[in-house]
């Protein structure tokens, strides 16, 4: 634009570089699991002592986010809740990603399988998420293991999209045709030459689920259809606080459910970071 | 005519796309429900299942016909819907169509208010926060959509009962009418007043998505030859998104609004549980929870049916405005 003299450019802003930031949101983020993981270890029972003498008792300096109804500490069920949902979360999109891989890979076989790949796609698509997993975990008959699954069967069909699409450029690539051309066989291509492509986009797509697997395993619990009352679940807590709302017990609405937008909005930015790294 | 001599095949081809996928979600759905471990016939007889003997139950399920193989029953049940009868809810109390069309009826008022807000809304705020990336407004805006698209929605509601409701008092806490009153007697705005609250929860979590994919867009726009072809004729960034931004952006907005109806009914079904509004979201968690197979089907269905029609809308739109998806096929 000005004409003549070089442009003179910003000094360069090293934390504005996608590989640093993500590397740094990464090593916070684990820092925060692994003190979440730790912090189980550490309270031990703590999540379901109940003290009768300080039920429904707003945040203190004694009870740092208050009580429930049976005297129990918000902030150490809070934290059980979360820890429950990152294993719930991490299974589930773990699951789900093997689903999308293989159904990906099984697609590219032939064309008839591809077919009938897209159409399971689309059915499951078709349906909303929500109504799908309630469907899936009413047929389980609900429990820790029926959200697990009915999670990870819902979430997969926009990742194998996106790895079928990536499959289906690369069969044109030269390097594979090559392959093909020398009278390898379809499988060699696929687990020598496709696989080892896809690991990245498998890896952010299992970041991406994960948060959206984390939500919808809370609400499938708080709608009762997950997890356990006993146990201590974000959607559990959720659920409980409900009946305490029009009392003005406000605290035990608030912090699960805030304690639940953080870890998402955490796993979120860790996982956009890490998509515009690689 | 050569227009429509194209459209009628296309059309034909969407329609028998939709009929099958229709035909795999009765499927899949009918499939989960023969493997829950729920006996549709104790669910039918509720408490009542201890004065039935054996042999009563036996000749329940064999009028039923669920002695038959799960393929025969499914045929059965398939017959029946083509001819237009869902079965009978027994939480309800009524034929699932019945069930179906009334909750619908409260639903659609709470879901299209939402949709439109939302779409509107955020498709003003993508516009906004694309026109000048990195200013202040940008910032705020982007934060604002990264968060809500992390927000638990039953959460959201949840805050916003606690907030509007119980410490201000401005909106009813349930329902979607004054409790004692009768069903008819309820007014317009006492009506209104109700659907406020949820209506925007709804909406403010619907907002995120569209503004993030508007914003892209814009930003999109910005950086392409037509804005530095603006910018060097002496156009503002306002003029560009103006006159280029709002027609550049609007068609993607317009699609993942009508893409996004199923996240929308989702949504819905958190948010009538927590305000205890009485549409069809509700009636899917009763009957999940009280076992109404013939409903739970029924919904399945329906909400599937709405869902394609509104993914059918985005695409017929996309490639009846931008003419370089329509040599893609389907």
């Amino acid at each position: 634009m000005n004409s003549g003299q070089p442009p003179s450019y910003p000094p360069p802003n090293i934390y504005s570089q996608p590989r640093l930031r993500a590397a740094l949101s990464l090593f916070v983020t684990t820092l925060l699991v692994m003190g979440l993981i730790a912090s189980q270890w550490l309270l031990g029972d703590a999540p379901q002592q109940m003290q009768f003498d300080a039920r429904l008792t707003p945040p203190s300096v004694d009870h740092w986010l208050g009580t429930d109804a049976l005297g129990r500490e918000l902030w150490a069920r809070t934290l059980a809740g979360l820890a429950l949902s990152f294993w719930v979360g991490c299974l589930a999109a773990l699951l789900s990603t093997l689903i999308a891989l293989s159904l990906a890979a099984l697609a590219t076989l032939s064309s008839r399988l591809d077919t009938l790949v897209s159409l399971l796609i689309d059915t499951l698509l078709s349906v909303p998420h929500l109504i799908l997993l309630i469907l899936i975990a009413f047929a389980l008959g609900g429990g820790t293991q029926a959200v697990i699954i009915a999670v990870a069967v819902t979430h997969w069909p926009s990742l194998a999209r996106v790895l079928r699409a990536e499959l289906w450029q690369l069969r044109q690539a030269p390097y594979v045709r090559i392959s093909r051309a020398l009278g390898k066989s379809r499988w060699f291509v696929l687990h020598g030459h496709l696989l080892p492509h896809l690991l990245p986009h498998c890896l952010v797509g299992a970041l991406l689920l994960f948060p959206h697997a984390i939500l919808h395993e809370a609400a499938l619990t708080f709608l009762g259809f997950g997890l356990s009352p006993s146990q201590p679940a974000i959607g559990v807590l959720l659920a409980d606080a409900m009946r305490y709302l029009s009392g003005g017990y406000w605290w035990l609405g608030v912090f699960p459910g805030l304690g639940l937008l953080l870890m998402v909005l955490g796993f979120e930015r860790l996982s956009n970071h890490l998509r515009r790294a690689l | 005519m050569a227009l429509g001599m194209q459209l009628i095949p296309r059309i034909a081809r969407r329609l028998s796309r939709l009929t099958l996928v229709l035909l795999c979600v009765a499927l899949v759905s009918f499939g989960l429900m023969m493997a829950s471990p729920v006996d549709p016939v104790d669910a039918y007889l509720g408490p009542q299942m201890a004065q039935v003997s054996p042999e009563q139950r036996a000749l329940i399920a064999e009028r039923w016909g669920f002695d038959a193989p799960p393929a025969v029953q499914f045929g059965h049940w398939l017959r029946q819907l083509v001819s237009g009868d869902l079965g009978w809810s027994h939480v309800y109390n009524q034929p699932v169509s019945e069930v179906i069309g009334q909750r619908f009826q409260r639903s659609i008022m709470l879901l299209g208010s939402a949709w439109l807000l939302a779409a509107l809304l955020g498709f003003s705020l993508g516009v906004a926060a694309g026109a000048k990336e990195g200013s202040t407004l940008d910032n705020l805006i982007s934060t604002y959509a990264y968060i809500t698209a992390s927000t638990p929605a039953f959460w959201l509601a949840i805050v916003a009962v606690l907030l509007f409701s119980v410490t201000l008092g401005w909106a009813p806490t349930c329902c979607a009418g004054p409790t004692g009153v009768l069903n008819q007697d309820v007014t317009l705005a006492s009506r209104l007043h109700h659907l406020l609250l949820p209506v925007i929860t709804l909406a403010l979590l619907g907002i995120a998505n569209i503004t993030l994919h508007t914003r892209a867009r814009m930003l999109e726009l910005m950086r392409s030859e037509v804005a530095t072809h603006a910018f060097a004729q002496g156009a503002s960034r306002f003029d560009i998104a103006w006159r280029h931004g709002l027609r550049h952006a609007s068609l993607p907005a317009i699609t993942l609004a009508f893409a996004s109806l199923g996240e929308l009914f989702g949504g819905s079904i958190l948010i009538e549980q927590v305000f205890a509004y009485p549409g069809l979201g509700q009636a899917t968690v009763a009957a999940g929870l009280r076992s109404d197979i013939p409903l739970l089907l029924g919904i399945a269905l329906f909400t599937a049916l709405f869902v394609s029609v509104g993914n059918m809308i985005a695409d017929s739109l996309y490639s009846a405005i931008d003419p370089r998806m329509t040599s893609g096929g389907l």
